[in-house]
């Protein structure tokens, strides 16, 4: 009897102010989907700065016959100086381990990245690839003074670092993450602002029934949860429509990150952010409701 | 049933207090005409009854119940308590008579079983029986204020409250509203009606408690409703 007729007012309401419910579910929904799109871009890039932190390494080019950096002044590195620089390398302080790759493995290595294109392969030989020294770090995040510590030694044509060539990507995604965050909250305000609207309008809509209400004693909770009903509904049918965007968002922009860079999230990470935008859209509404009824809903 | 110790209630924004000092005690079962020009303070007087107001000074019981320690939580059960009729009947226009009759009882969670017993019964009562399906727009307003008033007794209320019942309807018909409220007094329900209508205190007979200023001038068992109308 009770949850029938609750129900039944709410779908009036809902049909009486039909543009005002399809608003709320358009602003929750895309709000929704901004919060979750930001939520996952955040835990994307925790998740493959983790990845590469465990990858990251800084390569030390040496010095070949003829190569072209000036460092190198033309003239190949001595067998001695591989020795010394080895040696320096090693004592270099966050220096966790050293590799030394001669050309005919960094040509396997480029073989195996390039191998979608075959042109370049052809034209490269072995000798043109230099050898290297590849440094792994104690602390990624803290390479610059092994860098700098590389960097003039005799032999040595280039340092690289490899976060320096990942980091304008994660600043773009992470600016990304900030951005889609706030038009989320400045979309989460006009939500409020909207439903707030909207239960005003219903209220108003129905200001006989809750009068007749009022007047034979219908408790509170009875006169206002047709009203929070209203907002709670059009709060959740913005989150589903904010789930398929999700999803969406999942399937054809977070799955083609994976395939470039290695790792992604998952179905679980998904479900866990519809989850958690979907209880944010729903709360925001019953928040947004209550507080409109107690201005306009003289119990 | 109905007991206002020394009240005083005086509006924001008004100098001039709509009750002053009004004592008045009304016994369960009785019928009382409250009286009076426009502003004299019949209507604040009902709805202080149903807490839709509060005095400024002194006490009111209502069943039992001393208002000012009654908290917003158990207002609406009071409310159950006390049923309203009004001058403009107050009906919803998208419901028919037998629809409206039970909206009072579905917003208080009554079971709907109880109410197929109970509304056709009131609805007979009011001396509506036939009409259960007609619209209020159907209805002439003698009938509305029939469908309002078994809306107001459906859930037995100890006490009836009614304001100006008769205002919006022609004399003839009039008699039938009265005869209604009477029909509802003598189950025992209480009945405070405040009222313009001479000819119906008159004829009536009952207690009349007549205001003036927010002061009571006359209260009188069996009276009339004064030689200065």
């Amino acid at each position: 009897m009770r949850a029938n007729f609750i129900f039944s007012e709410v779908w009036i309401g809902l049909r009486r102010n039909l543009t005002m419910t399809i608003a709320v579910v358009i602003t929750v929904a895309v709000s929704m989907a901004l919060l979750g799109v930001g939520l996952m871009i955040n835990s994307q890039v925790g998740l493959m700065s983790n990845y590469w932190n465990d990858k990251v390494e800084i390569s030390v080019f040496l010095c070949k016959k003829g190569s072209a950096m000036p460092a190198c002044n033309g003239k190949a590195i001595t067998p001695a100086q591989i020795k010394a620089l080895e040696d320096h390398i090693k004592k270099t302080p966050g220096v966790k381990g050293v590799l030394y790759e001669n050309s005919a493995d960094a040509y396997k290595n480029f073989k195996e990245s390039f191998s979608n294109n075959q042109a370049l392969v052809d034209v490269t030989r072995v000798e043109d690839l230099p050898e290297s020294f590849r440094i792994s770090l104690q602390d990624p995040d803290n390479y610059k003074p092994v860098l700098d510590a590389m960097k003039g030694q005799p032999g040595v044509a280039d340092v690289t670092d490899q976060r320096q060539l990942i980091a304008p990507f994660f600043s773009l995604l992470n600016t990304l993450a900030f951005a889609a965050l706030s038009v989320a909250i400045v979309l989460v305000l006009a939500a409020a602002l909207l439903i707030g609207n909207t239960v005003r309008l219903s209220a108003f809509n129905r200001r006989r029934e809750t009068g007749i209400m009022r007047l034979v004693g219908a408790s509170n909770l009875y006169i206002q949860l047709p009203f929070v009903m209203e907002g709670v509904i059009a709060g959740l049918l913005g989150g589903v429509f904010a789930a398929v965007i999700l999803i969406l968002a999942k399937v054809f922009l977070f799955d083609e990150v994976v395939r470039f860079f290695g790792t992604g999230l998952g179905w679980n990470d998904l479900a866990q952010t519809i989850t958690l935008t979907m209880v944010i859209g729903v709360v925001i509404c019953i928040l947004a409701s209550f507080v409109t009824l107690r201005r306009y809903l003289r119990v | 049933m109905i007991h206002f110790d020394n009240v005083t209630k005086v509006y924001a924004n008004q100098n001039r207090p709509a009750l002053d000092h009004v004592s008045v005690d009304v016994d369960k079962g009785e019928f009382v005409f409250l009286v009076g020009p426009s502003g004299s303070g019949k209507s604040t007087f009902l709805r202080l009854v149903l807490k839709e107001e509060r005095p400024n000074s002194g006490a009111i019981h209502v069943a039992g119940k001393d208002l000012a320690r009654l908290t917003n939580f158990k207002v609406p059960h009071l409310r159950r308590r006390i049923g309203c009729v009004f001058q403009d009947f107050r009906l919803l226009p998208n419901k028919n008579v037998y629809e409206n009759v039970a909206f009072a009882l579905e917003v208080i969670g009554k079971p709907r079983r109880f109410i197929r017993k109970v509304v056709p019964e009131v609805v007979e009562l009011v001396g509506l029986e036939g009409k259960a399906h007609r619209m209020p727009d159907e209805l002439s307003g003698g009938e509305q204020q029939r469908v309002a008033m078994a809306r107001a007794f459906v859930n037995r209320p100890m006490i009836l409250l009614a304001d100006e019942p008769t205002g919006n309807i022609d004399p003839a018909t009039s008699i039938g509203i009265m005869k209604v409220l009477d029909r509802i007094n003598r189950t025992g329900t209480t009945v405070v009606m405040a009222t313009h209508d001479a000819a119906i205190v008159d004829s009536m007979r009952k207690r009349v408690v007549e205001l003036e200023d927010g002061k009571i001038v006359r209260d009188q068992s069996r009276g009339v409703y004064g030689q200065a109308y």
